[in-house]
């Protein structure tokens, strides 16, 4: 018999896609834009719960990574558009519009970012760790607004959305499959790290370091490398995210971004699997519904996260499926 | 001396003016348990966190198997093959008994970098950490959560957790602390039979249970050893007496 999260998780899941093709038949493109939105915020998120829900990391600086991954395509693919090379002091390269090499650079730039922060931030704990990491993100927001070349404060338009082998990526169900693909392999590769001798080990050092320690392991070593994966899926989200808007601008970076990943976990519940996914679907759900009521809309969206934090500590996903999560 | 596995020489630690660890040199030889007792304050603890590498000393080396380790931190020691327990539980409480000590199964077989084969299906772990749990009693609760043990048994888990490390040392910080007297009676006879597979450095207040295991004692006064011998000597030594064990243990 399946547990009652398992039947939560799949129902949600299966939702984004029922929704899509719903929207297909109804020939509603906006609605299958917005699947895809909820698809890739929920991709960002699902990278910062492992730092976050497993490892205890509260990293207010992930829409550095985001961010990342959206400039890695913004550059690449101007760079492609503009047919001029791309000069990187050592090397030169051409610009691509093809998304799983734009992909690559994404996940190897945020990954590596997140190891070098990594190094830095995880000297600290608690509200200094959260300090640090706020800091870098502020630091690449303002970098991004004075640095002219690629569009500076007003961003960088790509006029073409970049292709994959065998797909028709501006047709908006082709990639909307093509996100939830990507969605449904890094929560099934982060569901095995959870339950890894990795994933034991980290998420011990969450609850008591010192006894990480004890049995010689380095925590350190650990919430790096959980960090350098977190940073990683992230920065795989900021590419999608800016592919899907075919715009890339500084407000990727900035604090507010890092701030919503975070109420994606908590909205859906901490150190759930399936935690980010619930939770950015319900953000974007409740953005177009109240956006729509009043422009004032997020007092309403603070009064609902209020209430998740007060009332039903175990996000959406434990006030459905009662206790049993693995940490209310 | 050839025979020290764990050789403490000439430890000092001062926290400003107040030195907690004064010129403390001692060993622990194979296959004896080495009691660390003393009155409340006089740096049991501080002690025991330098050895365990949590504290680093101001002065004084510490060898494990004839090498210096001073410089190494607790990680690192336990990898070295010294297994510590708490005075204060240090477990993961929101994790089942039996994910507990799998971490240790974890750490001593190096395997921590595995990301994708699910831990608690790993056989070879399951074996090792199993048989931690069943030598001190505590097969039957291996799916419970820690957070729902007893005292007495979040204690023996400290205990299993360590010897899933196959540790060449023990360092045991007050493991009958809260136990009781029938808790006790049992961790004593576990520790009589665990000597023979590592000694054991151990700081207790329980007296009956250090004057019945010890081989040799070690009596810290205001940071200083004042005295080190057999539990008979000990008892007999009349500095020991006024400093510390009084009317106590003169049956």
């Amino acid at each position: 018999m399946m547990r009652r999260e398992t039947i939560l998780n799949l129902l949600v899941f299966l939702a984004l896609p029922a929704v899509a093709l719903a929207a297909l038949a109804l020939d509603e493109p906006f609605t299958i834009t917005l699947a895809t939105r909820a698809a890739i915020l929920a991709l960002a998120a699902v990278g910062l719960n492992l730092a976050l829900g497993l490892g205890g990391l509260v990293s207010l600086g992930h829409a550095v990574f985001f961010g990342l991954g959206g400039y890695a395509m913004g550059i690449l693919a101007s760079h492609a558009q503009s047919y001029a090379p791309l000069d990187l002091g050592l090397f030169v390269i051409d610009g691509t519009k093809s998304m799983p090499v734009i992909w690559l650079v994404a996940i190897s730039v945020s990954a590596l970012a997140a190891l070098l922060i990594g190094l830095l931030a995880l000297r600290t704990t608690g509200v200094y760790f959260i300090m640090i990491t706020l800091a870098f993100g502020q630091m690449f927001y303002y970098f991004t607004i004075s640095w002219p070349a690629y569009g500076g404060e007003d961003g960088l338009s790509i006029y073409v959305r970049n292709s994959f082998p065998g797909l028709n990526t501006l047709d908006p169900v082709q990639f909307f499959g093509l996100v939830f693909a990507l969605l449904a392999l890094v929560l099934w590769i982060m569901g095995r790290i959870e339950r890894s001798a990795f994933g034991l080990a980290l998420g011990t050092a969450r609850q008591n370091a010192t006894r990480v320690e004890t049995v010689g392991l380095s925590p350190f070593k650990l919430r790096l490398v959980a960090f350098v994966i977190s940073g990683a899926v992230t920065g795989l989200a900021g590419a999608l995210f800016a592919d899907l808007n075919r715009f890339v601008s500084p407000t990727m970076f900035s604090w507010q971004m890092s701030g919503e990943f975070i109420v994606f976990i908590v909205l859906g519940g901490i150190g759930r699997l399936f935690g980010p996914v619930v939770g950015a679907c319900l953000f974007v759900l409740l953005e177009h519904l109240l956006s729509g009521v009043s422009e004032f809309w997020l007092i309403y969206l603070g009064a609902i996260l209020l209430f998740v934090v007060l009332f039903a500590r175990g996000g959406v996903i434990g006030a459905l499926v009662g206790q049993g999560g693995r940490h209310e | 001396m050839s025979d020290a596995l764990l050789d403490l020489q000439g430890l000092s630690k001062s926290f400003g003016a107040l030195r907690v660890t004064d010129t403390v040199s001692l060993t622990l030889r194979s296959g004896e348990i080495h009691a660390l007792i003393g009155p409340n304050g006089a740096g049991k603890s501080t002690l025991i966190q330098q050895v365990a590498g949590a504290l680093a000393p101001d002065a004084g080396r510490i060898l494990f198997e004839g090498r210096d380790v001073t410089g190494l931190g607790t990680a690192q020691r336990a990898q070295a093959g010294l297994g510590r327990t708490f005075q204060i539980s240090a477990l993961a409480m929101e994790n089942s008994v039996l994910q507990n000590v799998m971490l240790g199964a974890v750490g001593a077989s190096r395997s921590v970098w595995r990301f994708v084969r699910p831990v608690m299906r790993d056989a070879g772990l399951r074996v090792e950490a199993e048989a931690a749990l069943h030598r001190v009693g505590l097969g039957d609760v291996a799916a419970m959560r820690v957070a729902e043990l007893s005292h007495g048994q979040r204690r023996l888990l400290e205990v299993a957790v360590a010897l899933t490390l196959k540790p060449k040392a023990f360092l045991m910080d007050e493991p009958m602390a809260g136990l009781g007297s029938e808790g006790s009676a049992r961790m004593t006879a576990f520790l009589d039979g665990l000597r023979a597979e590592a000694p054991i450095l151990l700081v207790e207040h329980d007296m009956d249970a250090v004057f019945a295991l010890a081989d040799r004692i070690s009596v810290l006064v205001s940071g200083r050893v004042i005295a080190t011998g057999t539990p008979a000597q000990i008892r007999r030594n009349a500095e020991v007496q006024t400093a510390y064990l009084g009317e106590e243990v003169a049956p």
